[in-house]
Formats: structure tokens, C-alpha cells, sequence
């Protein structure tokens, strides 16, 4: 039986491609033969290759050649501006705060997404009745528009007669309408982002918890429960290490994503008021109105902290590993 | 059709589970468990059950501070057209389709080599896609546009289903190479002993044995596109085509904003997807960890 499947898959291995096209004949056959050996995964994988060279490398390269140009108010290139575009960058006075805000951004809402996340899935990974409905009902954020989910939060946020205000209005927490305006101010605004942020990555990041979850074996829970471990020591010494692949890998794309996180803040405050509620994703786009090279040269330093985050999901991926 | 089956039996268990179980504590905390769950998934579906409501409410009631309108209309829905909202579901349409079908085209000859045969290059390949998969157009938005300026590509909707597909090919390839690498060669293979061609026993015996990939890749691929909003907000101006994001999101920065009309496209454009995601929603979270967690 597996004799003749190798038979058969060594049959096949010289099938595709190579083998309908025309051979070179005389001393150059091998060479030629190895050639066409090396080309003859191209009809399936260049369209692949084409499309991620034009549309992801080649803005990459685009981007950084840009950070070294100069270019008018019009708009028009100006030639080489050298690395001018980086010092103006670098001079501007919101700059400080605009990093800081993006650290405080990505470290907040990446961990309260995460430990959320952690109880969540913990929650839904136990059986219960109508289990996957409330499964389905945290799909929502995940699969709407980020863009539509912020300007409802927006609508419901509005001072005179936003729904959250209604209800804390309601509730007594708040006396008159038109008294807090949150969104117009840095603290509140910025706050609201975060949580607005949690609210969209906490069901991709149960979903994958749950994921890591399921792949737990029954029999190291029943293990544990006949050493006498206690449910907290379960969780702190069987669950969690288990769960750390899972978990590495949901926080690294969430760090990725909310890092790229764009929609919210432009909804919500546009990134004002001034400054004040930008990150450099923000920032970078609003200096693209008036200065190309300089939004460039933010992107360029942007890509950078992107490249760190990349290189430690492959190490954390081992897809290296995966191909033996 | 499983979608609406499956809650039944599940109730149909906790009926049986009342009448004679001598258990009472286990059941106690069932039911605490679901009932947090429900009130998680409540709070998680909040936001959109406001769009729903701000769309049925009549202009008249729009500033009131009540949490549901007294009169509901689908007045909104009606007039959506000569809001010029549905000349941008037209577009999103065509942009999100076009982007699906291409990935389509890329992903599956891609996938289906990697995951059946070994050549040179086929790292190099796979940590391209790794890579892909991780950026995001975002960083990259002032070289896009850049890239699109030269090419005279501004206001075009190629340009939008070209970025929406590069950008979401990786997933594609992940997942199809996941559901290739699964079916057995056997099978191929027998196919191909009995008189089918190499191509003709990828469409005849091995897509229909990979749709649910497929499916996936298909669905993923259209939400994402759909919901796309900072590259067709840069490779777009007034004049040209606007994707629904991009027209709703402009809809806000208007002096008077027509909230009713703008929630009513919301939700036209928010309903489907979760629907469509629900069906491949187990799926999806793998996927995106597919490249990493083997």
C-alpha cells in the first residue's frame, strides 16, 4: 500500500508544468531541465508575489523615498530635502506628547483587552444553555465596521440627549443635560477611545483565547484535580502556561492592531482638541494634509516600532519550525 | 440552517435537567454563568441595537431623551436612495466584490502549490504572506498614496480593490493552505488514475473538498474590504466614488447631521456582516492565528 502511493506521488512529482513543455535537447538538457524544474512554480505563485510586491512592498519603498523629498505647498516634488523632513518632524512641539499618547494607547488598551478577554473566554468556554447565542452576540463589534461602531458611541455620547448620559441622567449620576462634554475634552475624550478600543478587540481576542482554550486536554484538568489543586492554582499553574501560545500570539495582533488603529480617534475627536487626543497613526495623517514629507517621516519612524512587533511574532510564531 | 436549530436542543436539555435532577448546586451556577454570558453579550450587542433604534426614530423625535422612540418609522430606510447613500453601497459593493474575487484568484493556485508540493523558494514565499498579514495599509497610507498619485489612480475604484486585495490576501492563503495541506493525496490521486487531469481533479475533487475554506477565505475577505476605511478615505475625494464608510464618516462632519439616515445606512451596511460572520466565525479566529500556532 504505501509502496505503491510513493510509486504514485513519485509519478505525480514530475507532473505539473515542467512536463508538458518542450525539452531542450543535447549536452544542455540537465541545465535547461533544472531550470525549467525552478520555474515551474511560477504560474501558481507569481500572481500571489505580483500582488503583494505592488501593493505592499512597493508603497513601503514609496514611503521612505518620500521622507527624503522635499515638496512645495502645491504638492510638487522639490528634490532630495535630505534628512530635513526628519528634523522638522522631530522639532515639532506636539511631538512629545503625541508618542507618550501612543505608548499610554497601545499598553492600556492591549492589556485591558487582553485580561477582559482572559475572563470572557474563561466564561464562555464553560457549557451552559444557549451557549453559542451569547457566543454570536460578541461577534458584533468584531465583524462591524470600526468606522460605524465609533460614531455610534459618538451619538450616544453627544451632551444634550446621548444615550449614556440619558441613563446616567436616569440613574441620578448626572444632573442637568448639556453639562459634560466629553469627547471635547482631552482626559474624557481620550478615555472614552480606550474603552471604545477595548470594546472592538475584546471578541477577536476571546474568540482566539477560547481557541487555545479548547486545545486544553480534559485529563491535565482531571490530573489536577486529584493532586487537590484548588481552582485559582489550576488557572495559575495548568491554564495559563497552556494558554501562553494563545495568548502571545492574541496579544501580539492586538498590539499590531491597535497600534494601526485609525477610525477611532478620527471618529471620535479627530484626534483634537489640537493634538491632544492624537496618536502618531493620527498625527501622521493629519500632517499629511499640509506636509507630505513630514507625514513620511513619521510613517518611516511608525514602520520602524512596526517592524520590532513583526519580528517578535515570528519568533514567537516558529513557523520556521512548522515547515519540517 | 444549523444556526436556528441549534439553541433548541440545548433549552429542550435544561428542560429535561429541571424536572428530575437531584443536582441542585451545579444547576445554581449554570444558571449564574449564563446569565452573566447573556448580560456580556447584551452589553456587546448594545451599540448596535442604539443604531437600529436612532434609525426607526422619525426626524421629529431624533433629540428626544427617551431610550426608545414613541412613534418608530422605517421612514429612513425608505428615502435612503436620495441621500446618495445607496450610490455608495453601490460602490462598496463593487470594491469589496472586485477585491474578493481577486484574492480568490491569487490565493487558491497559491495555496493549493504550497501546501502540495516543496520547491526553492517556497520559504521565501511563505514568511512574504507572514509578513503581509501583519502589516497593515495604515503605516503605509502616505506611500499608497504616493504610489496611486503616479499611477493616475486617485478617485478609481481599481486602485481601491487592488490595495483591499493585497492587503487581505494573506488570510486567504493561510486558511486554503490549511484545508489543501488536509486532504489526503490519496484522493487526488485516485482521481487523477481514473482519467482526470491535474487541473481537472483540482476543480472536480479537491475545491469542493476545500469550500469551507473557501467560504471562509470569501467571507473574510468581503467584511474586511467592506469595512475598510483610511485607504478609500485617501484614494478618494469628494468628486469621486465614496465607499459607505468613507460617505457615512463625512455625513458626521456636516453642520446638520442627519442622524436618522446615517444610522439607517449603518445599519444596512453593519446587519449582513455580522450574519455573514456568524457562519464562519469559529473559523476565523484560527485563521488569523493559523500562521503562527501550528
Amino acid at each position: 500500500m504505501t509502496q505503491s502511493t510513493q510509486a504514485q506521488a513519485g509519478l505525480l512529482e514530475s507532473a505539473p508544468g515542467s512536463d508538458d513543455r518542450p525539452r531542450p535537447s543535447g549536452p544542455r538538457r540537465g541545465a535547461g531541465r533544472r531550470v525549467l524544474r525552478a520555474l515551474a512554480p511560477l504560474p501558481w505563485i507569481a500572481p500571489a508575489t505580483a500582488l503583494i510586491l505592488f501593493v505592499v512592498i512597493w508603497p513601503v519603498v514609496s514611503m521612505f523615498l518620500t521622507s527624503r523629498q522635499k515638496y512645495d505647498s502645491m504638492g510638487f516634488d522639490q528634490g532630495s530635502a535630505d534628512w530635513s523632513n526628519f528634523s522638522r518632524l522631530f522639532a515639532e512641539q506636539d511631538l512629545p506628547g503625541v508618542l507618550i499618547r501612543t505608548g499610554v494607547w497601545v499598553v492600556t488598551v492591549v492589556a485591558l483587552t487582553v485580561l477582559i478577554s482572559l475572563g470572557v473566554a474563561q466564561m464562555f468556554n464553560k457549557e451552559f444553555p444557549g451557549r453559542r447565542v451569547a457566543r454570536w452576540a460578541l461577534i458584533a463589534p468584531w465583524a462591524a465596521s470600526v468606522v460605524m461602531t465609533s460614531i455610534v458611541f459618538k451619538w450616544m455620547l453627544n451632551p444634550s440627549n446621548g444615550t449614556i448620559l440619558v441613563l446616567l441622567h436616569d440613574l441620578g449620576f448626572m444632573k442637568n443635560y448639556n453639562s459634560v462634554n466629553w469627547l471635547a475634552s482631552q482626559t474624557a475624550g481620550f478615555s472614552w477611545e480606550i474603552f471604545v478600543a477595548v470594546f472592538v478587540s475584546v471578541p477577536f481576542t476571546t474568540y482566539a483565547l477560547l481557541a487555545g482554550l479548547q486545545a486544553i486536554p480534559d485529563d491535565v484538568y482531571e490530573a489536577a484535580r486529584l493532586d487537590g489543586a484548588g481552582v485559582v492554582r489550576t488557572y495559575w499553574s495548568i491554564t495559563l502556561p497552556l494558554l501562553r501560545p494563545a495568548l502571545l500570539v492574541a496579544a501580539l495582533i492586538n498590539i499590531m492592531n491597535v497600534f494601526n488603529s485609525f477610525p477611532i480617534i478620527y471618529e471620535m475627536t479627530g484626534g483634537g482638541p489640537g493634538n491632544e487626543t492624537s496618536t502618531s497613526t493620527l498625527f501622521m495623517f493629519n500632517t499629511q494634509q499640509t506636509s507630505i514629507g513630514e507625514a513620511a517621516a513619521m510613517s518611516v519612524v511608525n514602520f520602524g516600532f512596526i517592524i520590532v512587533i513583526v519580528l517578535l511574532f515570528l519568533r514567537a510564531s516558529k513557523w520556521n519550525s512548522a515547515e519540517d | 440552517m444549523t444556526t436556528v436549530t441549534a439553541p433548541a436542543p440545548a433549552s429542550a436539555a435544561r428542560r429535561a435537567n429541571k424536572s428530575g435532577s437531584p443536582r441542585r448546586l451545579p444547576k445554581l451556577r449554570t444558571v449564574c454563568l449564563a446569565g452573566g454570558a447573556y448580560l456580556i453579550g447584551l452589553f456587546f450587542l448594545l451599540p448596535y441595537i442604539e443604531m437600529v433604534v436612532t434609525a426607526v426614530r422619525p426626524g421629529s423625535e431624533l433629540h428626544d431623551r427617551n431610550l426608545l422612540p414613541s412613534h418608530p418609522t422605517l421612514a429612513s430606510f425608505l428615502n435612503i436612495w436620495s441621500t446618495g447613500l445607496g450610490s455608495s453601497l453601490a460602490t462598496s459593493l463593487e470594491i469589496a466584490g472586485g477585491a474578493t474575487v481577486l484574492v480568490l484568484l491569487v490565493a487558491i493556485p497559491a495555496a493549493y502549490y504550497t501546501a502540495r508540493r516543496n520547491f526553492r523558494g517556497k520559504w521565501i514565499f511563505l514568511l512574504l504572506v507572514l509578513i503581509t498579514q501583519m502589516f497593515q495599509p495604515t503605516a503605509m497610507i502616505v506611500g499608497i498614496y504616493q504610489q496611486f498619485v503616479q499611477f493616475n489612480m486617485i478617485d478609481s475604484i481599481w486602485s481601491l480593490i487592488l490595495v483591499n486585495a493585497g492587503f487581505n490576501m494573506a488570510f486567504a492563503v493561510w486558511i486554503l493552505n490549511a484545508y489543501f495541506s488536509a486532504i489526503p493525496k490519496e484522493i487526488e490521486e485516485a482521481a487523477i488514475v481514473d482519467g482526470c487531469s491535474r487541473i481537472g481533479a483540482m476543480f472536480r475533487v479537491i475545491m469542493p473538498l476545500a469550500a469551507p475554506g473557501i467560504v471562509t477565505a470569501l467571507i473574510f475577505t468581503f467584511i474586511a474590504a467592506w469595512n475598510e476605511f483610511i485607504v478609500a478615505l485617501t484614494l478618494t475625494t469628494q468628486s469621486g466614488p465614496r465607499t459607505l464608510t468613507v460617505k457615512i464618516s463625512n455625513f458626521v462632519g456636516e453642520y446638520n447631521v442627519d442622524w436618522q439616515h446615517l444610522f439607517a445606512g449603518s445599519v444596512i451596511a453593519t446587519i449582513p456582516v455580522i450574519i455573514l460572520f456568524a457562519l464562519i466565525e469559529g473559523k476565523v479566529a484560527s485563521g488569523l492565528t493559523a500562521g503562527a500556532v501550528k
